[in-house]
């Protein structure tokens, strides 16, 4: 059973594919937290402490375009309302990252601040159970996961699809985005949760507790990578690269649709809803804005960079976008939105297929 | 000097002269006595100008209006002769307050007189009790509503008088509401129930917490009105004017929902074309409203530089302004983007937005990220009070009337002219239409134009309401989505159902509500809707697996 399941594993890459990537899985889940542990600060190796969380934030980041890459790349349905099951499991694990704060919040009390600030006596019914870490562990995929549920059954049902489907989409994270916004849903309103102390009693400060929630989002990653490579090279993969391309074909040959595109939707949902457990704590805040429609926009252009239907591409596209943020919005500020824009007109006319595809080309060239 | 040891010696003549007056309040002849009367107000004295006020307000001459009326805006002087002159906001010229007539005057002579709260507050029911004397219907209903702020039984009399011989039904109404507040606070318990009735027929919200007294109880939980005869009056009394209040506050709705409805059908029409003709959705049309509403700041700004004697009419230049800078930017789009991507809707989608990115930043650097001020022309300000409370804004009735004008354009272009026609075919069949010789692409640029432009004149329309800032766009592009899912596409009757249904149902839905819960729960809605029908409200027949 065991030798069965982890020869499926391997069969998944050629073996130097898999030695490229168990190198790339050192290197981020070993060699860079020692270089930043273990050499001098004034060493040439030496990684800052800053970077780390950043590293984790961009890792985040790119299980979400692992996860927008499944639903769009391979099914072929394009969401614009991912951001709100990414800000839904941040928002699980910043309850309970709120809750272990205590009594040593600014007002002392064993409520949240903005609660007391609210002038609320005692904590809503669904903050119930969040001050457990399991309880928000086991919440941070299974509510973005049912609502994605909830909304992809009614919404593949009636057979909505293409822009029909993403303008939907967009309209559910922009009607939770107000939702949210509001002081009296109970999540903080404007400001959303922050100023965390610390995740099962490790503070959050340290940069020790930030090199162990680094790895374990690298490690999160990599397990996500293989089950996601494992979902579309399965025969369910199959019908679903089927549905993107000939979705009357297939029901004509005796597939229902429905059932596959909702498994692959609500997957990508649990996906994000995990993705964004694992940035809360490293990032330190979360907020409605995270729901806002540009941000589940920019998800599908970090996909769209790296080359959809490739998982590679949009690991790499993740990284690269929002690398390029993090340098523009230093650098230039003024011009982040030009690129950003320009490269959602340029991908889209001019790179189809990605920089994976723009890759694959100029190799095939090189051997020919 | 001279002139130092003369004025106490005048004025105490004044007071006594006065004081004669009073005691002696005969009727001699009418402008006579309001002459006399009306020095009174030069008195130094704050005791007499308040008696004075009080004795013009019995005798009820109008005349005597102006210059109470300047004496209530500080704009009544006297000269050292003690005549009275009402002075123009500029103190430049002046008017004799008694014959009218101009008098020259040095501002270094005139003395204005000292007036404290207690004389305003017999001079604005005084005024008021004049204005009721006016021959203006409109002046005495304005009279009429300062008198139901301070009602006072001491003009209970004189209402009655002037209630008796008043023939404006308008001015009757507000007049009796004002007599059944007095007698209600009275203590003459038949009035009171008589006031009941009355104010059950006419009344408005004011009135109610008038009635709640008579349904108060006491800390045993007792009435404190013991008559329950009085206590079902007050009841019924308030039952009538809530239910009159609730019909007026839904007409209030409706009104607000039909102009958001309208605002959000000039918005969306243009995406409901190009989507209908093209498949794709434009992200960027937003931005087309937004730049609609830049036109129409720049173009303010111009004809306030070069012609700002033409500048209550700017919108006249605005309007075809925006339409043509939005429908340009429109078919720049459509040929440099949207063209090469023909097929391929979700990367249009996704272009599209990446233009409506590009189209924000140039406009917040150009006009910085701050809000730009346009301003309403004179003749689009104000509104009609159609109910107390529910006041309909001119700038909103003019834009629903500029709406119908817009679609009914539209509707004309779409149904009745050549290029119409083929637009129609490209809708339906785009091969076929292009096998009869129709050029797909050519219609798709003109469409495209057309549909930005009517956003661009959206955008006119959205600066005459709200702010004008580089995110105006996006603030609406759901909104304008959802009216394109509701609506169904490439049928204008669709969309403007989809439009008004949205608008009215999300203001209907904001006072049960609140906006937000309102908002998702128009969303859910739609996403129950579309089960039912996928196609929209008025889809196009037909049976296909791909649409």
């Amino acid at each position: 059973m065991i030798g069965s399941a982890s020869r499926q594993i391997t069969e998944l890459h050629s073996p130097r594919t898999w030695c490229g990537i168990l190198a790339v899985l050192a290197a981020a889940a070993v060699v860079v937290p020692s270089l930043n542990a273990f050499t001098s600060p004034d060493s040439f190796l030496h990684v800052p402490d800053y970077v780390i969380p950043l590293l984790g934030k961009y890792l985040c980041y790119a299980l979400v375009a692992l996860a927008v890459d499944l639903i769009w790349g391979y099914t072929g349905i394009l969401s614009l309302g991912h951001g709100v099951f990414f800000a839904l499991g941040g928002y699980v694990m910043g309850m309970y990252l709120m809750l272990s704060i205590g009594g040593e919040g600014v007002y002392k009390s064993d409520l949240p601040d903005f609660m007391v600030f609210l002038d609320w006596k005692e904590l809503p019914w669904y903050w119930r159970g969040f001050d457990h870490f399991a309880f928000a562990l086991f919440m941070a995929p299974v509510i973005p996961g049912l609502l994605a549920f909830a909304f992809g059954f009614f919404a593949f049902r009636s057979r909505i699809k293409g822009v029909y489907f993403a303008i939907i989409t967009q309209a559910m994270t922009y009607a939770l985005m107000l939702l949210f916004f509001r002081n009296a849903t109970g999540f903080g309103g404007n400001n959303g949760l922050t100023d965390f102390k610390r995740i099962l009693g490790f503070s959050l400060q340290e940069p020790s507790t930030k090199r162990g929630l680094y790895i374990v989002t690298v490690l999160v990653l990599f397990c996500s990578y293989l089950l996601c490579r494992y979902i579309v090279k399965s025969k369910l993969g199959r019908v679903l690269t089927a549905i993107r391309d000939a979705e009357g074909r297939i029901m004509f040959c005796g597939y229902d649709p429905l059932n596959y595109k909702l498994f692959a939707w609500t997957l990508s949902a649990v996906l994000c809803g995990v993705a964004g457990a694992l940035y809360v704590p490293q990032v330190g805040i979360i907020n409605p804005s995270e729901m806002q429609p540009s941000s589940s926009i920019e998800m599908a252009i970090w996909v769209a960079v790296g080359g959809r239907g490739t998982l590679v591409g949009a690991l790499a596209g993740a990284g690269i976008v929002n690398g390029a943020k993090s340098w523009f919005t230093v650098a230039m500020p003024d011009f982040w939105l030009y690129f950003l824009g320009f490269l959602f007109i340029g991908v889209t006319l001019f790179m189809p297929r990605g920089i994976v595809g723009l890759v694959g080309r100029l190799f095939r060239r090189g051997v020919s | 000097m001279l002139k130092n040891r003369k004025l106490p010696f005048a004025v105490s003549l004044s007071l006594v002269f006065n004081f004669i007056l009073w005691l002696s309040a005969g009727s001699p002849s009418a402008a006579g006595e309001l002459e006399t009367v009306l020095r009174g107000l030069a008195d130094k004295s704050r005791v007499t100008i308040k008696k004075t006020v009080v004795k013009l307000g019995e005798l009820g001459d109008p005349a005597a209006l102006p210059a109470l009326e300047a004496l209530l805006h500080k704009r009544l002087r006297v000269d050292a002769a003690g005549r009275l002159i009402i002075i123009n906001e500029e103190e430049t010229a002046g008017t004799d307050a008694v014959s009218g007539e101009a008098v020259p005057i040095d501002s270094a002579a005139l003395r204005a007189p000292r007036i404290n709260n207690a004389v305003r507050r017999v001079l604005r029911p005084a005024i008021a009790r004049l204005k009721l004397n006016s021959g203006d219907p409109d002046v005495r209903l304005a009279a009429a509503k300062a008198l139901m702020k301070r009602p006072s039984a001491a003009i209970l009399p004189l209402l009655q008088k002037t209630l008796k011989k008043e023939t404006d039904t308008r001015v009757r109404e507000t007049l009796s509401l004002v007599v059944a507040q007095i007698q209600l606070q009275g203590d003459d318990r038949d009035r009171q129930l008589e006031a009941f009735s009355l104010i059950g027929q006419f009344g408005d919200n004011r009135f109610k917490s008038d009635l709640e007294k008579f349904l108060a109880k006491n800390a045993d939980g007792a009435f404190m009105e013991t008559n329950p005869e009085f206590r079902q009056a007050a009841a019924k009394a308030i039952a009538s004017i809530e239910q009159r209040q609730f019909f007026k506050n839904q007409i209030g709705n409706l009104f607000y929902g039909l102009s958001l409805g309208s605002i959000l059908l000039l918005a969306a029409l243009g995406l409901a074309i190009t989507f209908g003709l093209m498949g794709v959705i434009n992200m960027a049309h937003g931005e087309m409203l937004m730049l609609g509403a830049y036109s129409t700041y720049v173009v303010q700004n111009l004809v306030n530089t070069y012609f700002p004697e033409l500048f209550n009419w700017y919108l006249a230049a605005a309007i075809p302004t925006a339409f043509v800078v939005s429908a340009l930017v429109g078919i720049a789009l459509e040929r440099l983007v949207i063209r090469h991507l023909y097929g391929r809707p979700l990367e249009t989608l996704l272009a599209t937005w990446g233009i409506s990115l590009v189209l924000i930043q140039t406009v917040r650097l150009i006009f910085g990220a701050q809000n730009v001020q346009v301003a309403n022309p004179p003749f689009l300000s104000g509104g009609v009070e159609l109910f107390q409370g529910v006041v309909l804004p001119y700038n909103r009735i003019v834009i629903i009337i500029f709406v119908i004008c817009v679609v009914g354009l539209v509707s004309m272009l779409l149904l009745r002219t050549p290029l119409g026609l083929q637009v129609r075919a490209v809708t339906q069949n785009r091969p076929m239409a292009s096998c009869m010789g129709i050029s797909a692409g050519q219609i798709d640029m003109w469409t495209f134009g057309l549909g930005s432009g009517v956003a661009g004149l959206g955008g006119v329309a959205l600066s005459q309401i709200g702010n004008v800032g580089p995110e105006l766009g996006q603030f609406y592009i759901v909104d304008c989505f959802m009216v394109v899912v509701l609506g169904g596409v490439g049928k204008i009757a669709g969309t403007v159902a989809g439009a008004m249904g949205l608008g009215i149902v999300n203001k209907f839905l904001e006072p049960v509500a609140g906006a937000v819960l309102g908002k998702i729960a128009v969303l859910i809605f739609i996403i129950l809707f579309i089960q039912k029908r996928p196609q929209g409200i008025f889809a196009l027949k037909g049976r296909t697996v791909e649409n």
